[in-house]
């Protein structure tokens, strides 16, 4: 997500003149009381809080008592005994890597049929990008009807006599999470597809002519000219998907509150009953942690791996 | 890709993206059209058109679900929400984009790390902290919670885009007399007006749609936002369907008009907000 650091401080030379081009320049930046109030939102909000879940989830903290004593590993050893964490930490990797990979397909797909001269583009964009404004607890009530079991999906089966394929989308510990997954698919491929064709549409014509006059067939102008041509978009996408899959809390627990039993449990729903419904909030923040380092070493390793290949590229 | 002319290949391929969007559509369709029906109809046929238009339904949802309260409270935190993260969030930029030395850069990348950071490592003590302010139950603590939340991917957007302005206008400012308020103020927010679309866009929709810390700040009292209240409706109103579809449309009515007059910016916002 962060660009190239082009404003990275550069060493400005030094000596008198380097001196006196910097005190000139001295008066005219904006002073530093500009940072202070942001800062200190910042700060309030995600650093202190970040710091202290860290620090807590070593702890028994339960939320009430001011003081939480140091326990050193003890959170970490119980989730690795506990079935509930245990299936969410599944679940949860299940979720984001389904996601971003079916997710990201569909949007290219539908960001080269956008991109096509076909006179429908531009309605076709909207409806597709709707989806992702809206609210995400109403698209999984919305949702929880169609999977019902004689809701809107299991009548269109019906409809199409595919009747054999009826499921309780829901209800089915099988079947549960994948559903689930649909919904988030559903719901944000039209953003994968807007940065795709944002990346497209910085594609010059004249690559494909020139692909085209050396005989490339449709594939093989994809491969060679689209795919590296729209790599920064694969990049941003891939990110937003997975680190958006990781996090992912609406949905699920509008749509199923993590059930049936823990089939479509996540850490986030888990940290959430752990610390707002059974009061351990050492322990939620301690499965927070997880997700956080999690988070991290994804967004690291993908942000090094897609680098490189966009510089190869 | 190349081709200019409308062929055989448009053609197919214009009738294949429709029959993808009409599928792509269904659920919305699906959602209108039981919100019309009465309870029994929805039972009978759920996917045929309604045999007479009834809003009942809405007026129902509407009164049950003190949809009315809902629309205001979250009306509210959007706008001061949105206008704090503006205000801060470009003067903090300024001052990044501005000085070019190791401590505003490694104070650039701070902010940037917020953009990653899960909320979920922050959200227990903030509950915490929210707690113990005796802020829980008021609109404070959700502007509070947002204007810092968001403020990472804010001052993100805000830095690039000063950082490609160039800085004549705010020079001939400061060497007029101006003070370095007055420059930023008259000069260069005004120049920020596109960025500043973009960041009211994602922002305003962020806060809009946001349900679990709300849920957890104001859940139960009269200040709760929209999916909160939505939240608990459905919860009262389970498997009537006709009355609950109802309150979702109404619930996602003002995101789907601004985003219908909008769309051509809000997609932009989109595209362009998290592109490096």
């Amino acid at each position: 997500m962060a660009g190239q650091p082009t404003g990275a401080a550069k060493p400005e030379g030094r000596g008198v003149f380097a001196l006196l081009r910097k005190g000139r320049r001295g008066r005219s930046q904006a002073p530093w009381i500009f940072l202070l109030p942001a800062l200190f939102m910042y700060a309030l909000v995600m650093i202190y809080p970040s710091l202290a879940g860290s620090w807590y989830a070593f702890t028994n903290w339960d939320g009430l008592t001011r003081t939480a004593s140091f326990v050193g590993l003890e959170n970490f050893r119980q989730l690795l005994q506990d079935s509930q964490a245990i299936a969410s930490l599944k679940n949860t990797i299940v979720l984001a890597v389904t996601v971003t990979i079916v997710q990201n397909a569909i949007g290219l797909l539908l960001a080269l049929g956008v991109n096509y001269n076909i006179k429908s583009r531009n309605v076709l964009r909207v409806i597709f990008f709707a989806s992702v404004v809206l609210t995400p607890v109403i698209v999984a009530f919305l949702w929880q009807y169609i999977y019902a079991p004689g809701g809107a999906l299991n009548r269109v089966l019906d409809l199409l006599h595919l009747g054999w394929l009826k499921q309780d989308w829901l209800g089915d510990p099988n079947v549960a999470l994948w559903a689930v997954i649909a919904v988030v698919i559903w719901q944000y491929a039209g953003y994968s597809m807007v940065i795709f064709l944002a990346g497209l549409q910085g594609v010059p014509q004249e690559l494909y002519e020139a692909a085209e006059i050396d005989g490339a067939g449709t594939l093989q102008r994809f491969w060679n000219v689209t795919r590296p041509m729209i790599a920064p978009a694969t990049t941003v996408n891939l990110m937003l998907s997975i680190i958006g899959g990781l996090r992912l809390f609406d949905q699920v627990f509008a749509l199923t509150g993590g059930g049936p039993g823990y089939a479509t449990e996540t850490l986030s729903t888990v940290l959430y009953k752990q610390a707002f419904i059974v009061g351990a909030y050492g322990y939620g923040t301690a499965i927070a942690l997880v997700l956080a380092l999690i988070v991290a070493c994804i967004a690291m390793i993908q942000l090094k791996v897609l680098r490189s290949q966009e510089v190869e590229a | 890709m190349s081709n200019r002319r409308y062929g055989k290949t448009n053609l197919t391929i214009e009738v294949v993206m429709i029959l993808v969007a009409l599928v792509y559509v269904f659920p919305l369709y699906v959602l209108l059209n039981i919100s019309l029906k009465p309870l029994d109809e929805v039972a009978d046929s759920p996917l045929g058109l309604p045999e007479q238009f009834s809003l009942a339904n809405y007026r129902e949802a509407w009164d049950q679900a003190s949809l009315g309260a809902a629309l205001f409270n979250s009306t509210v935190v959007v706008l001061i929400s949105v206008s704090l993260l503006i205000f801060i969030g470009s003067m903090a930029a300024y001052a990044l984009a501005r000085r070019q030395s190791r401590l505003s850069y490694g104070l650039y990348l701070l902010f940037l790390l917020g953009i990653i950071l899960p909320f979920q490592l922050a959200l227990i003590p903030l509950y915490q902290l929210m707690r113990d302010l005796q802020l829980l139950g008021t609109y404070t603590s959700l502007i509070i919670f947002y204007t810092g939340h968001q403020l990472p991917f804010t001052v993100f957007l805000y830095t690039g885009f000063l950082r490609a302005l160039p800085r004549d206008y705010e020079h001939a400012a400061l060497i007029d007399g101006a003070s370095h308020f007055q420059a930023f103020r008259k000069v260069v927010f005004p120049l920020l007006r596109p960025v500043t679309g973009t960041v009211v866009i994602l922002n305003g929709i962020f806060v809009w749609n946001d349900f679990l810390t709300p849920l957890l700040y104001v859940g139960g009292t009269p200040l709760q936002t929209l999916p909160v209240a939505i939240y608990s409706f459905v919860g009262q109103y389970v498997s009537q369907w006709g009355l609950v579809f109802a309150g979702l449309v109404i619930g996602i009515m003002p995101v789907l008009i601004v985003y219908f007059l909008l769309q051509r910016y809000i997609i932009r916002g989109f595209a362009s907000g998290l592109k490096g």
